[in-house]
């Protein structure tokens, strides 16, 4: 499935070549690589989070500050602000993961307005409301990443790395710890599993990825400014999650690509697009909790296992 | 292997455990009895971390294990099972009982995400020796189906393969029979008896009297938090403190 997806990426370009199109799909790749981040810990881990458009915004503005004002070299100062953002979601982490349910919903949340305010507001350096401009594309030797054909296959590459590491991650041991924590806290515990620490060890991953994101958002386009990093991208991410499927990583793709290409497909959506997502949010929570690709799967899981016990019980009988 | 010492927990100002001193030998099955709230479940809540206790210790192995996390306490080698069953629902059957595999997967997550191929080989031996605990059980035909819609007997038994496929030093089973037909009850009790002859160390928590009696080496008694009596089955069926306290029991609820 990796490689036919990874084909059609590699394909995908040469006979849709509008460049708005291609930046459409290219913020799908990066909302994917936040929403696989987000997926590990709300759908594996059975947390939430309502900050990470923070982790989000640290790692665009982390990566356009170093590399716009001080000009540093893209690729390192990428995986520096990744760092650097990581130690953050440790620094956070560490006493806001003790929480659960929703205070646990609301100190995230207070951690993104804590870090929107601090963008909005130190405007020497992040430049305030009215955003950053002017940061480096990213490059390879004299070949840049400039316009959406090459944004395309780099983007798409960093996704689909991130795709089939999460994918590792969730069929290994440790994915396992993770789904039992989620489900029962204390039989997690009573069988082996540190549930404090791989809650914080998943809460910094998704925030490294997080950060990521942010960062090739910066280098894709440019200019940056503290609105895309509100609370609402937040709720978005979330919505992104909850709609693919809670604990799937193929789900999250789908949920990153429904949401961002919704209000592209119908117009009056841009202008109520809030009240669409809320819509569709509870539409997919009443019907299937899980959300539609996990929610789907269950309900097949479950119908084959009793489909079959019901033959068995008819060869029994005859 | 294990030995409590003036084990204590209160709730709040209640003592629900005072001054529990017993051990558990090696290789033989310890029952834990008592009339209903006399504080089995919160002992064994107590020595495997589940609650914190008050005071007192719990040494196993030598090791000081009281107020140690649970998972510590797991990876020395203590499983146990939970009187309301706990699986988890939405895993599969053979996800649960590799789930008591999870000291022995013990990888850090980078390696989890690059799946190198060691980790793949041992992802099998784990997967290998679970199905293998799953067969023993007769589950064989459940393995991927998701916990949650599991008849309760099969319920009872994934729990139990979960909590001996990490073939641990000392297990520790909250009422294995309860809500079990006779049938299904000396099922348990037959796997018990293998369990046992496989050189298991087991305490368990039972309101069954007679699989008590018919596998049980040792009995202890609590009543409201004091251990009054300890000995073999025979022994404690005659003890009089034992009798009082079922009796008077019964005597005040009839």
């Amino acid at each position: 499935m990796v490689v036919m997806l990874s084909t059609l990426l590699m394909l995908f370009p040469l006979f849709e070549d509008n460049p708005y199109t291609l930046g459409v799909t290219n913020l799908i790749a990066i909302n994917t690589i936040v929403v696989l981040g987000l997926n590990l810990f709300i759908g594996y881990a059975g947390q939430i989070s309502l900050g990470h458009a923070a982790f989000f915004g640290l790692g665009a503005y982390g990566s356009a500050i170093t590399t716009g004002t001080y000009g540093l070299p893209p690729w390192p100062a990428m995986l520096l602000v990744a760092m650097a953002v990581g130690c953050i979601a440790l620094f956070v982490g560490i006493p806001v993961l003790r929480l659960s349910g929703h205070y646990l919903a609301m100190a995230t949340l207070g951690f993104n307005f804590v870090v929107h305010s601090v963008l909005l507001e130190w405007d020497t350096l992040t430049g305030g409301p009215s955003g950053f401009s002017g940061i480096p594309y990213l490059a390879f030797g004299d070949f840049s990443f400039d316009d959406e054909v090459r944004l395309h296959y780099l983007l798409w590459s960093f996704t689909m790395i991130c795709l089939l590491l999460c994918l590792n991650l969730v069929r290994s041991g440790v994915g396992r710890g993770l789904s039992a924590l989620a489900e029962d806290e204390t039989a997690a515990a009573a069988l082996g599993v540190n549930t404090r620490l791989a809650k914080i060890k998943i809460f910094v991953l998704s925030a490294v990825m997080a950060s990521l994101a942010g960062s090739l958002f910066a280098h894709c386009y440019s200019f940056i400014s503290p609105d895309s990093f509100g609370i609402f991208t937040s709720t978005d991410m979330v919505i992104m999650v909850v709609i693919g499927g809670m604990g799937s990583i193929w789900g999250s793709l789908f949920g990153a690509g429904l949401i961002t290409l919704l209000p592209e497909w119908i117009g009056v959506f841009e202008n109520y697009k809030d009240f669409v997502h809320g819509g569709i949010l509870v539409l997919v929570l009443m019907f299937l909790p899980q959300g539609l690709i996990s929610g789907l799967k269950d309900m097949v899981t479950v119908r084959l296992a009793l489909h079959k016990q019901k033959g068995k019980q008819k060869d029994a009988a005859t | 292997m294990l030995r409590l010492d003036h084990l204590c927990k209160n709730f709040g100002g209640l003592p629900a455990l005072s001054d529990v001193s017993f051990t558990v030998p090696k290789g033989k099955v310890t029952a834990l009895i008592g009339p209903n709230g006399a504080g089995k479940s919160t002992l064994i809540n107590c020595i495997t971390g589940v609650l914190p206790a008050t005071s007192g210790s719990v040494l196993f192995k030598g090791h000081e294990i009281v107020n140690l996390a649970s998972h510590k306490i797991s990876a020395l080698g203590i499983s146990r099972t939970f009187q309301n069953l706990r699986l988890f629902p939405r895993l599969s059957v053979l996800d649960n009982v590799m789930t008591g595999l999870t000291c022995e997967g013990g990888h850090s997550m980078i390696m989890a995400m690059l799946r190198l191929p060691y980790l793949r080989h041992r992802e099998r031996q784990l997967k290998l020796r679970s199905l293998e605990a799953l067969d023993y059980f007769d589950l064989s035909d459940k393995i991927y189906w998701p916990a949650e819609i599991l008849a309760y007997g099969d319920k009872k038994r994934v729990e139990l393969a979960r909590a001996i496929v990490g073939k641990p030093d000392l297990l520790l089973l909250d009422e294995p029979v309860a809500g079990l037909n006779g049938e299904e009850t000396a099922a348990v009790g037959d796997q018990l008896k293998l369990l046992r002859r496989a050189g298991h160390t087991l305490m368990l928590v039972e309101h069954d009297m007679d699989l008590v009696m018919e596998i049980a080496d040792q009995v202890v008694v609590l009543d409201s938090g004091r251990c009054i009596a300890t000995g073999t089955a025979d022994e404690v069926r005659r003890n009089p403190l034992v009798l009082e306290a079922y009796l008077g029991r019964m005597e005040a609820t009839a």
